[in-house]
């Protein structure tokens, strides 16, 4: 069977006793997509992973991945993905060479041919220095390194990226990216779970937001943030002093105004774009310094907050109680 | 497009894809893992080697003039029991390891690589059966040195082999209760609430005659009262075919039913 959609999903479900952690999941990624899989801690994100990498049988639905079926098929599925786990899938107590020869030696290479494609992939991801040093040691940037290398022994078709940067420093996290961008400019579709809705902005081509289980929403970046409709007016102020004076003039002009924590500047929805430059103009006319503004699409947590009525943070804690 | 871009596109597209490992391929991939663990972490094997030398010198000189009269003459009756007591008991911690090795990451990849679905836990088992050897080692060696004197060279090294076998059918118990029980401490305190009996009930320090009869019955059909018998049997230079074979297919009937049933749960516990 084939098919243009690396990911077919319909109504998956998984409960775990009384939890139902996925709900009736749709999902359909194209091939050759980054497509992210946004939602808070809890939201039944690397569940839906699980099932698809045949990790876990899903309770209802079905799914298919390249055209094969998760449950029936589950043998053929895992010859053409790779998972790169939440938790770090490498073996800590051997080092990052061993790590590699090992996968390299269970997808088939051969002793010789086994080291060459560890050796290989090391180049490749920055690891040659550390190449024979125990993984345990390895900082959390160069463990998810090897992690990804170690999905990429074998090219997959499909590789599952569950939360690539939680845990990393800015730096590392630019480095996972620049290779999530590279993976994908060579053709490889990757299933991006996060709980970063900055990382789904910058990488995902499509993305479908989870919570309690469910697909709430779903599209481009663009098209889920045009979604909230609003787009943001930030205004700073020369002098903090006028902001009650400017307070005043953009819920005139735009409705209710936000103020911000910095004492010189107030935030406003605004229904489109020019309204928002016309609230601008509105302030200088009254004689008020701006210091600079932005009028941005709205941002992916306030999409979050939007759909969800909720923001992320809230419910991991609700997760966390319950 | 930065370097670090290209090198990745290239180690993406430069080999092409080897046909699948078959089963004794991938199972001795993770017996190679089992062998790097032991050299990476060589401290895991202190449980293997100072427990049986702990069990030999303490039963030897403490229990040995009271039971046997001699040092020397109990060490005779109890060295093949040793062995089989050191190197069974060695059976749990490969359970305990399977359940450590559950809690971390590196088992999820393992479980979506196209392989021969019992690879890992094979694997595992026949780098375990290294420690197994050395702990009979090292029982075998202190024996001799203590003053043991097998009646046969070649039946001592069978009698080893024997027992690496049967403990080997014996560890499929305690993969399948790794994968059963949360933690690693909860295998080894079932483990050895199992094991520590089954392995004193048996005749590897008492003469089961010595007895009460309930108690000599149950010693006389224990497994491992029949493997101590075997190990004897061979170290003696006289060894009954039914014993031999009786641990064999102990081990073998234990390998049929727990290797099944361990590689179902590793499959699919979540």
């Amino acid at each position: 069977m084939t098919t243009n959609l690396a990911i077919e999903a319909s109504s998956l479900v998984k409960t775990f006793g009384d939890l139902r952690a996925v709900d009736g999941v749709d999902l359909a990624v194209p091939r050759g997509s980054v497509y992210g899989v946004l939602g808070p801690n809890g939201a039944g994100k690397t569940t839906t992973i699980r099932m698809l990498a045949t990790l876990l049988t899903p309770d209802g639905g079905s799914a298919h991945v390249l055209g094969h079926d998760v449950v029936k098929e589950a043998d053929a599925v895992r010859g053409v993905v790779s998972l790169t786990g939440q938790m770090a899938s490498v073996d800590e107590d051997l080092t990052g060479r061993e790590n590699l020869i090992l996968l390299g030696r269970l997808y088939g290479f051969k002793g010789k041919a086994a080291k060459a494609r560890a050796d290989e992939l090391l180049g490749a991801f920055g690891l040659d220095d550390a190449a024979t040093r125990l993984t345990k040691n390895y900082s959390g940037g160069m463990r998810r390194r090897l992690d990804i290398a170690a999905s990429l022994v074998v090219t997959p078709e499909l590789l599952f990226l569950d939360e690539p940067t939680t845990g990393l420093d800015p730096r590392s996290r630019n480095q996972v990216w620049d290779i999530v961008r590279a993976l994908r400019a060579a053709g490889t579709t990757i299933l991006l779970c996060t709980q970063y809705l900055d990382e789904a902005d910058q990488l995902a081509d499509g993305i479908a937001v989870i919570d309690r289980g469910k697909v709430i929403a779903e599209g481009t970046p663009g098209q889920l943030k045009a979604s909230v409709g609003n787009a943001t007016l930030q205004v700073r102020l020369l002098n903090p002093e006028q902001r009650p004076q400017a307070e005043q003039i953009l819920a005139r002009e735009l409705g209710a105004v936000h103020l911000e924590p910095d004492p010189s500047a107030l935030s406003v929805q605004s229904p489109d774009a020019d309204k928002g430059a016309e609230a601008v103009v509105a302030l200088s006319r009254a004689g008020i310094s701006v210091a600079a503004f932005t009028l941005g699409q709205p941002s992916l947590d306030e999409v979050f907050l939007a759909l969800t009525g909720h923001t992320a943070e809230t419910q991991e804690e609700e997760e966390v109680k319950a | 497009m930065s370097t670090d871009d290209i090198a990745i596109r290239n180690a993406l597209s430069s080999v092409p894809r080897p046909p699948r490992p078959g089963a004794f391929n991938a199972a001795m991939a993770f017996g190679w893992r089992g062998m790097l663990k032991i050299k990476h972490v060589p401290e895991q094997l202190l449980d293997v080697t100072i427990t049986p030398v702990m069990f030999l010198l303490m039963f030897t000189y403490l229990f040995g003039g009271a039971i046997a009269g001699s040092t020397g003459e109990y060490l005779d009756y109890v060295l093949p029991g040793l062995l089989v007591m050191s190197v069974v008991f060695t059976t749990v911690y490969s359970g305990v390891s399977l359940n450590t090795d559950l809690t971390k990451g590196a088992v999820d990849r393992f479980r979506t690589l196209p392989i021969w679905r019992p690879a890992p836990l094979v694997g595992a088992l026949l780098g375990d059966a290294v420690r197994y050897v050395i702990a009979g080692t090292v029982i075998m060696t202190l024996g001799v040195i203590l003053g043991f004197r097998p009646g046969s060279w070649p039946g001592m090294f069978a009698a080893l082999a024997l027992t690496v076998v049967f403990s080997f059918g014996v560890s499929w118990l305690f993969t399948t209760l790794g994968l059963l029980l949360r933690s690693p401490s909860a295998v080894m305190n079932a483990g050895f609430m199992f094991i520590f009996p089954l392995t004193f009930l048996s005749n590897a320090f008492v003469e089961p005659e010595t007895l009460p009869s309930v108690l000599e019955a149950f010693v006389n059909v224990n497994p491992i009262s029949i493997m101590t018998d075997a190990a004897r049997g061979l170290m003696a230079g006289d060894a009954v075919g039914s014993d031999v074979a009786i641990s064999l297919a102990v081990a073998a009937g234990l390998t049929a039913v727990f290797m099944p049933l361990t590689s179902h749960l590793y499959r699919t516990r979540g």
